[in-house]
C-alpha cells in the first residue's frame, strides 16, 4: 500500500479515536496534507473530519500546509519509528518535511495534529 | 496503615545570586556524596524524583534537585512581573554555585540535563576544580535550532500546551506511556515565557563551540551520555562535542530521548548506575 493510501483511510482512523476527537473539539481549520506528491485536503470541525478530500483541487484554499516525502512518511508510520524519523518538527529537521502558511492553528492543537498525522502508524 | 512515603524531602533555602535574593525550592534524598541535579529547560527539579527514589543511588550519595529560579515551586525574584526572563551563561553558573556554596557542598558531582547538560559543560570549562564530576545528559557544544521560540510565548497559543507539544517529540518512542506523560505533564505547568527564556541561553548566550576545548578531565571527570531519540540534541552533536575534549567518557543511549531520567527511568538507570559506580 503507498504511503498515500495509508493516508486515505484517515477519516476511518480518526472517527474510531474518541480520545482524539476530544482533545481536538476546540479545532475548526481546513488545511493541506502532502503524502509525498499527492495533497489531500482536510475540514476539520470541532476537531472531526467533515471533509476529506484526495487529490488536487482547483484553487482549494487551505489555512496551512504540512508536506512530507513518501519517505518521511513511511519511516513516521513504522510501527517503532527509527530515531530521527519519529517525530514531525525530527522530519522537518531533517528535510524530509516542510510547513507553510498561517501557523497559528497547527501550534495552538500541535499535539492533536501529531496525534492525528501519526493515526496510520503500525496500520499498513 | 502507615502512610506511603516518597523517601525525598522538599526545603526552601534562602540564598542570594548575584547579590539579589532568592528562595529556591529543592529536594533532597540519600547520604554520602553530593550529586546535584539540574532539570532541563521549562521544567524544574521532579524530573529526577526516580533517581531519588532508588536506593542503590541514594546509599552512596546524597542526591540534590532544585528547581531553578522562576521554575517549579523557587518564586521569582521581588520585581519579576516587570521584567523578562532571560537565562544566560553567567546568570544560569551563579545559581549553581550559590546553591552548592548555600547548603556548603564539598566538592559535589553535577548532573545536568539539556540546558542542565549544556551548562555542566560550562562548568567544566570555568569552574572544574571546584566539582567531584561532571555528568552531562543530553549536551553538545551547539545544536541546531528546530523551531521558532517566539511560538512558546504569544496569547492566542497555550504557552504550556505548546511547550509540551513541541518537546513530546524528544521522548523516544519506546519510553512508558506513564513516564512520557508526567514528563510533559511538567512542561505544561511552567509559567509563561520560561521555557523561552531558558532557550536565550541554549541557542543564542551559550554557544560552547570552541571553548570545549579547554576543559581539562584531568581537574574533573566528564561524562556525556545522550539518547538515540534527542533530535535537539543529537548522538552525532554530542559524539562531536566529546572529540574535541580529551579524556571525555561519552555513552549514547539506546530506546532514550531527551529526558532520561524522567522519560524511562528504569532504562536510564542501566546507564547512570556504571558511570556513578565510577564516581563513588
Amino acid at each position: 500500500m503507498s504511503p498515500a493510501d495509508r493516508f486515505a483511510q484517515l477519516p476511518a482512523l480518526l472517527s474510531a479515536d474518541r480520545d482524539l476527537l476530544r482533545r481536538g473539539r476546540w479545532l475548526t481549520a481546513d488545511c493541506r496534507i502532502d503524502i509525498g506528491n499527492e495533497p489531500f485536503f482536510l475540514g476539520l470541525r470541532d476537531g472531526a473530519l467533515a471533509t476529506f478530500d484526495r487529490g488536487p483541487k482547483l484553487m482549494r484554499s487551505s489555512v496551512f500546509a504540512f508536506r512530507a516525502t513518501d519517505e518521511g512518511w513511511t519511516q513516521y508510520w513504522k510501527p517503532i519509528p527509527e530515531p530521527g524519523w519519529h517525530d514531525l518538527f525530527a522530519l522537518t529537521k531533517r528535510g524530509a518535511a516542510s510547513m507553510d502558511g498561517d501557523l497559528r492553528p497547527l501550534l495552538q492543537n500541535l499535539q492533536y495534529f501529531k496525534d492525528l498525522l501519526a493515526l496510520p502508524r503500525g496500520k499498513a | 496503615m502507615a502512610p506511603k512515603l516518597d523517601p525525598m524531602i522538599g526545603r526552601y533555602l534562602r540564598t542570594d545570586i548575584d547579590g539579589v535574593p532568592h528562595r529556591l525550592y529543592f529536594e533532597e534524598a540519600g547520604q554520602g556524596i553530593p550529586l546535584v541535579c539540574l532539570h532541563t529547560a521549562g521544567a524544574d527539579g521532579r524530573q529526577f524524583r526516580h533517581l531519588m527514589a532508588d536506593p542503590e543511588i541514594t546509599s552512596r550519595f546524597r542526591v540534590l534537585a532544585f528547581d531553578m529560579p522562576w521554575h517549579g515551586k523557587s518564586t521569582p525574584p521581588d520585581g519579576w512581573e516587570r521584567t523578562e526572563y532571560r537565562l544566560t551563561t553567567q546568570s544560569y553558573t551563579a545559581a549553581i554555585r550559590a546553591f552548592c556554596a548555600a547548603l556548603e557542598l564539598d566538592r559535589p558531582a553535577v548532573m545536568g540535563c539539556s540546558i542542565g547538560g549544556r551548562i555542566v559543560l560550562n562548568l567544566a570549562i570555568a569552574h572544574a576544580r571546584e566539582f567531584r564530576a561532571l555528568i552531562a545528559l543530553e549536551a553538545a557544544d551547539f545544536q541546531q535550532p528546530w523551531y521558532d521560540t517566539a511560538w512558546l510565548h504569544r496569547p492566542d497559543v497555550h504557552g504550556g500546551e505548546v511547550c509540551a507539544a513541541l518537546i513530546s517529540g524528544l521522548i523516544a518512542p519506546q519510553s512508558p506511556p506513564v513516564n512520557r506523560h508526567e514528563t510533559l505533564w511538567m512542561y505544561m505547568q511552567g509559567g509563561p515565557g520560561v521555557f523561552k527564556g531558558d532557550l536565550y541561553f541554549y541557542r543564542v548566550d551559550g554557544d560552547l563551540r570552541e571553548k570545549v576545548k579547554g576543559i581539562d578531565t584531568t581537574a574533573c571527570p566528564l561524562y556525556l551520555l545522550t539518547g538515540e531519540y534527542d533530535f535537539s540534541c543529537t548522538a552525532e552533536d554530542t559524539t562531536r562535542t566529546a572529540a574535541q575534549i580529551p579524556g571525555a567518557s561519552v555513552q549514547i543511549m539506546k530506546e532514550v530521548g531527551h529526558f532520561p531520567m524522567s522519560e524511562n527511568p528504569a532504562k536510564f538507570r542501566e546507564y547512570i548506575l556504571p558511570v556513578l559506580a565510577k564516581i563513588s
